[in-house]
């Protein structure tokens, strides 16, 4: 945003990228122990953490605000499920599939969102994914319409490890590529082709001047976002074996953002932390009242957005940078 | 022939509703450069206090017209003095957050006050029948919206163009620094503009209620229309929201007319095309903007 940080220096942060990862298994490892019977929703919340970090690659990291983000979940879900009703059954070639939907429809989204600029954009976004939610409610005969698509019966993961009742493959197969996706990413922000996309979020002139086509630089970054979110939405359809509208819904792309900026966007960290907490809170509140939750969200955004609007992670790292003696 | 005739009455009258509405969110998206999303959820007050008014109350349709206005304006002004002014010079993403925080605010609150059920807004005797004109009869209260719409339309041409508060509003939406250096009160024409925008957003949900039926997640699920008409039309310009509604307003109401499978599909179709063709709005202007 307009706060004058300096990017974060490209040396050697490999140590930092270790411990992060270890304390995400270890989050990972403690969800498992003490929650043993929400399998499914720690499950969930894996997912929906993949959708919210590919928003974080487009908002967090070249400026593009979209309210479309569940068109690319939600083509990995169909993909995925589709592909598995039709007799695919490895889990791993499933995910391939949904991330390779995801992709294309992430360079889809992105030639359409590229053509405008602030409000026009926004909207363009919205008018993608409302397509998207009627044509996968229209083509019934393929995607099952409002009933949602069953008969998803994925097999053994590397043909050792089969899903249970419980969900507990299911859980650490996405804790598992959760780890991977991250430590991916990681190492794609600090890239050059990642300093080019920030560049872009701060002053696309400039970029422009340096010689970078803009544009293919946004392209490409739309199609790995698309990869992240289409993941995400394959590992939903195998975990919960059934895909519904709701998963290419602007209320889920709405709820992502809300996440995203609850936890900071513009980094990786902010994206799971959000996600987590939203999703948390969200289990507990909901269920009393959904009104009840709405505000809270609407709350919890406003303050946000006056008090802190680096979001939670932003918070804690000024908390520890005031703690350290300012540098 | 009578299908034709049928499908251009729903869709002008339709686009009148969507003009009511509309306008001021154009008006304040043009003059104080803030995408506000929230402003479905203004409507929806508006329903919410003309149906208890009507319904629950028992008072007539003119009454509860006016409540509705006068209540929605009431709960508009301290929210721009004291949420939506520190948005006002911030990225739109900022802005997007916090109204879809107010958004989710009106949406919880109106629904935990006013319980949530669909609300019905009875129309009186006068608007209900059918209307003879001539060649056929239409709906009265189609009619109704109709003349509400031109003469919003022709009202606000009048203000902007042909009043003193009108010069100044111009002059703030061209330059917002240089008008408040010549000695207008910039952030008086902003609060007058917001509430009268808010208040029209008020006026047009609840004569637009038979259209866009006043329920617990209306501020939502119009929130996309809404913006879509501002965004095609161009912010700030009544004639390009007036051209966008119209156009919008004829293809959906042909849409469900002609194809009632594919409901929004060639809304949404329409909508991507339209903005690709033309990224600025159909009568947008040129926004000093990067």
């Amino acid at each position: 945003m307009s706060e004058t940080r300096p990017l974060a220096a490209s040396g050697r942060r490999w140590p930092r990228d270790v411990i992060g990862l270890a304390a995400i298994a270890l989050a990972g490892g403690a969800g498992y122990v003490l929650f043993p019977d929400s399998l499914a929703f720690l499950t969930r919340i894996i997912s929906i953490a993949l959708l919210v970090l590919s928003l974080d690659l487009l908002i967090g990291y070249c400026g593009i605000a979209t309210l479309g983000q569940s068109a690319l979940y939600g083509a990995g879900a169909y993909a995925a499920g589709i592909a598995a009703v039709n007799g695919l059954t490895d889990p791993v070639a499933l995910i391939a599939v949904g991330a390779l939907a995801g992709g294309v429809a992430g360079l889809l989204m992105g030639a359409v969102l590229l053509r405008a600029h602030g409000l026009p954009q926004l909207v363009l976004s919205i008018a993608f994914v409302q397509l998207f939610h009627e044509m996968a409610n229209k083509a019934a005969s393929i995607t099952g319409g409002s009933d949602g698509l069953y008969g998803i019966a994925p097999g053994p993961l590397f043909g050792l490890f089969a899903f249970d009742l419980y969900g507990k493959t299911a859980f650490f197969a996405g804790l598992g590529l959760l780890l991977l996706v991250f430590a991916a990413l990681s190492f794609v922000v600090r890239s050059p082709f990642g300093m080019t996309c920030r560049g872009i979020k701060e002053d696309p002139l400039r970029i422009r001047a340096m010689g970078i086509g803009v544009r293919p630089t946004l392209i490409k970054m739309f199609a790995l976002s698309g990869a992240v979110a289409g993941m995400g939405g394959a590992l939903g359809a195998i975990a919960t074996q059934v895909v519904g509208l709701d998963s290419v819904s602007f209320e889920l792309s709405a709820n992502a953002l809300v996440m995203l900026v609850l936890g900071g966007f513009g980094s990786l960290y902010g994206a799971l932390i959000g996600t987590v907490i939203f999703l948390g809170v969200e289990h507990e509140v909901s269920a009393i009242n959904p009104f009840h939750w709405m505000t809270l969200v609407g709350v919890m955004l406003i303050a946000v957005v006056l008090f802190a609007p680096r979001g939670l992670y932003g918070v804690m790292t000024d908390a520890v940078a005031r703690w350290r003696g300012r540098p | 022939m009578q299908t034709v005739l049928s499908i251009a009455v729903d869709a002008f009258a339709y686009g009148m509703v969507l003009f009511i509405i509309c306008i001021g969110l154009s008006v304040t998206m043009g003059l104080m450069q803030v995408v506000n999303l929230a402003h479905g959820g203004f409507a929806m007050i508006g329903g919410y206090i003309a149906s208890y008014v009507a319904r629950d109350m028992g008072l007539g349709y003119a009454a509860a017209v006016l409540a509705a206005i006068i209540g929605t304006i009431a709960i508009a002004i301290p929210l721009e003095r004291f949420l939506y002014r520190r948005v006002y010079a911030q990225p739109q993403l900022i802005q997007v957050l916090m109204t879809i925080g107010i958004t989710f605010c009106i949406i919880g609150i109106t629904n935990y006050i006013f319980g949530p059920t669909l609300k019905t807004i009875p129309l009186p005797a006068a608007l209900s029948g059918p209307v003879d004109i001539g060649f056929r009869t239409i709906a009265a209260h189609r009619l109704f919206v109709m003349v509400c719409g031109l003469a919003v339309a022709l009202g606000l041409w009048l203000l902007i163009e042909r009043t003193a508060f009108g010069i100044r509003l111009r002059a703030a939406v061209d330059n917002a620094a240089m008008t408040s250096a010549l000695g207008v009160r910039t952030e008086f024409v902003y609060a007058v503009a917001f509430a009268l925008a808010m208040g029209l957003a008020a006026f047009g949900g609840v004569v637009g209620a038979e259209f866009l039926p006043i329920e617990p997640y209306y501020a939502l699920r119009y929130m996309v229309t809404f913006l879509v008409v501002v965004s095609v039309g161009g912010a700030g310009s009544i004639s390009g929201a007036l051209a966008a509604c119209l156009l919008l307003g004829a293809v959906d109401t042909t849409g469900r007319y002609l194809f009632p499978d594919f409901g929004n599909f060639f809304f949404y179709l329409a909508v991507i095309v339209i903005v690709c063709a033309f990224p600025r709005g159909l009568l947008g202007r040129e926004q000093a903007r990067g």
